[in-house]
């Protein structure tokens, strides 16, 4: 095969690319979006076996047939609550084969030009941080790593060693010094996992799509060197995309970026405001009869019912009471889950169909309509110290009115704060009852305890 | 002239980026995501290539981890996000069977 038949090729990729992530981002063909990036992927993989003058086909072979079985594997099995960080696993392999192409580079002595060793050198920077970053993030959202930890000054040390790393970035390209390559990856790996370690679970999401799409820069920058037009189409067009995407999250979680990586949530220090009243606790069976006799009821669930596999109970309990005549809605916040959208896939997992689910902005007016509002296993998303409290680092962000409902019932593991450590005024509001227990088991006792009341 | 051809690619790719998913709505976030994640596994591509001209253990062990993650990268990707879409498309019919029941 010719060069030119091998770029014809890769154009070709390159549009199959495009022409996915444009199908991506519409529910009707979204489908049909990833089958056609998913053949110029395969396309691609076989041309490249064919480029004139390569060596170590064989390698090539084993380690793509390894990578991939364990990637499948793992992809398959994993449970749909743990999407999120199978794709911050996915996206550090990326950073880290971008950043192992640069060395491979340095090692081989094959640039010969400043603007190649230039790209080469952020390329691997922004590939090993996404790497370190990603894996940081993984251990994060796994429970691996549990603590979020920070440093007195860490703003400070943060630029001190990102400066470090720059002026070391320099020194590669001026030099191709073999100890300073080595230094430049070991201190922008570090720096991939201080830049994470101090960021909340809550805010996980932004920053796993921020890594994303820096994977997707290091990957572009690497296409130059290597002179790959395919690479830089993609890998920019992903560090584009991913950038807006990273927007729109952190718009839709009232986040700013630059909030969720220099000042991250941690609770405890900032608990806010006393909050006035007692939480009190109802039954299984009043949960139910509530909900029985009510005209409209809306659910809202959030990660706690994910985690606790409780999306096929819950949908059982609606079918229960659409059975009774009552009206039920779900409401998603944007942010519900791990990620945006994360709750759907797991409603729609469980059954719930489309026309059952509904956005903040089509349903939160009516909450002041609704019986009864339950929520399970959420809890920033519905705490109505966002509208009021200005001292509550979640001030402003939009929340779904459950506090607007004439009952909200809570289901809810513990008496403890939620994920973000904040106290919720929503559960000691006179109109709140809590519900105790995991969500699988508290929504299994309301269902046994409905069906005594049809 | 040739780089300057290449600032061109940079450019358009980003603003094709930029406006291939401007519209796109909350659900489809996550399997945005992960489709681009999925598509910036073409890192693999350059991982062969690289390794396709490996001399000597060191670089061949570099590129060889290179192609283990970019197959991972590409192959992972597109597993997860297959899944994820697959809850939108097969719940399809049930929903229109039970709001026929209704």
């Amino acid at each position: 095969m010719t060069f030119v038949l091998v770029n014809a090729v890769y154009l070709i990729v390159a549009v199959s690319f495009i022409f996915g992530l444009k199908a991506m981002s519409s529910p009707v063909t979204a489908k049909r979006g990833i089958f056609w990036a998913g053949i110029g992927m395969a396309v691609a993989t076989v041309t490249t076996f064919f480029i004139p003058g390569l060596h170590n086909q064989w390698l090539m072979l084993i380690a793509l047939i390894i990578g991939g079985a364990v990637a499948v594997w793992l992809g398959r099995t994993v449970k749909m609550t743990d999407m999120p960080q199978m794709v911050a696993v996915y996206n550090g392999m990326g950073g880290g084969a971008a950043a192992l192409i640069a060395a491979m580079e340095f090692a081989g002595g094959q640039i010969d030009r400043p603007v190649t060793a230039i790209m080469a050198v952020l390329g691997a920077l922004i590939g090993s941080v996404a790497f370190s970053g990603s894996i940081v993030a993984f251990l994060k959202l796994q429970g691996i790593m549990k603590k979020a930890l920070t440093l007195p000054g860490q703003n400070l040390a943060n630029l001190v060693l990102a400066l470090v790393v720059v002026v070391l970035g320099v020194v590669v390209v001026l030099t191709q010094n073999p100890v300073a390559v080595i230094f430049f990856f070991l201190l922008a790996l570090l720096l991939g996992v201080v830049l994470v370690s101090p960021i909340g679970g809550a805010d996980m999401p932004v920053v796993i799509s921020l890594l994303n799409a820096f994977t997707g820069l290091a990957v572009g920058f690497e296409g130059y060197v290597l002179g790959n037009p395919a690479l830089i189409i993609a890998g920019i067009v992903v560090g584009a995309s991913g950038t807006l995407l990273t927007q729109l999250m952190a718009k839709a979680m009232n986040r700013p970026i630059r909030n969720v990586i220099f000042t991250p949530i941690t609770g405890e220090a900032q608990a806010g405001g006393q909050i006035e009243g007692t939480m009190k606790e109802m039954s299984p069976m009043d949960a139910a009869a509530a909900m029985r006799y009510a005209e409209k009821v809306i659910i809202i669930p959030g990660y706690g019912m994910a985690v606790a596999g409780a999306q096929h109970k819950v949908w059982e309990m609606t079918k229960l009471l659409n059975d009774a005549g009552v009206e039920v809605k779900f409401a998603i916040h944007p942010v519900a889950g791990r990620m945006p959208g994360h709750m759907n896939v797991l409603l729609a997992e469980a059954g719930v169909p489309y026309d059952m689910i509904f956005d903040l902005d089509e349903i939160n007016d009516e909450f002041a309509q609704t019986d009864v509002a339950l929520v399970i296993g959420a809890n920033d998303v519905v705490n109505p110290v966002a509208r009021t409290d200005k001292n509550s680092p979640i001030y402003g962000m939009p929340i779904l009115n459950a506090d607007q409902a004439h009952q909200a019932i809570v289901i809810k593991r513990g008496r403890g704060a939620g994920y973000s450590g904040i106290e919720n005024a929503l559960f000691f509001a006179d109109n709140t009852s809590m519900l105790y227990g995991s969500a699988q088991q508290a929504v299994a006792d309301v269902v046994a305890d409905l069906k005594t009341l049809l | 002239m040739i780089d300057l051809l290449y600032v061109y690619i940079f450019v358009l790719a980003a603003l094709v980026g930029y406006e291939v998913i401007s519209h796109v709505p909350v659900i489809l976030h996550t399997p945005l995501m992960s489709g681009s994640n999925f598509i910036h596994g073409v890192v693999l591509v350059g991982a062969m290539y690289t390794l396709g001209h490996a001399e000597g253990p060191l670089q061949i062990t570099l590129g060889f981890l290179a192609v283990l993650l970019g197959a991972a990268n590409a192959a992972g990707g597109y597993v997860v996000t297959e899944r994820m879409l697959g809850m939108f498309a097969s719940k399809k019919k049930p929903a229109a069977q039970i709001a026929r029941e209704r």
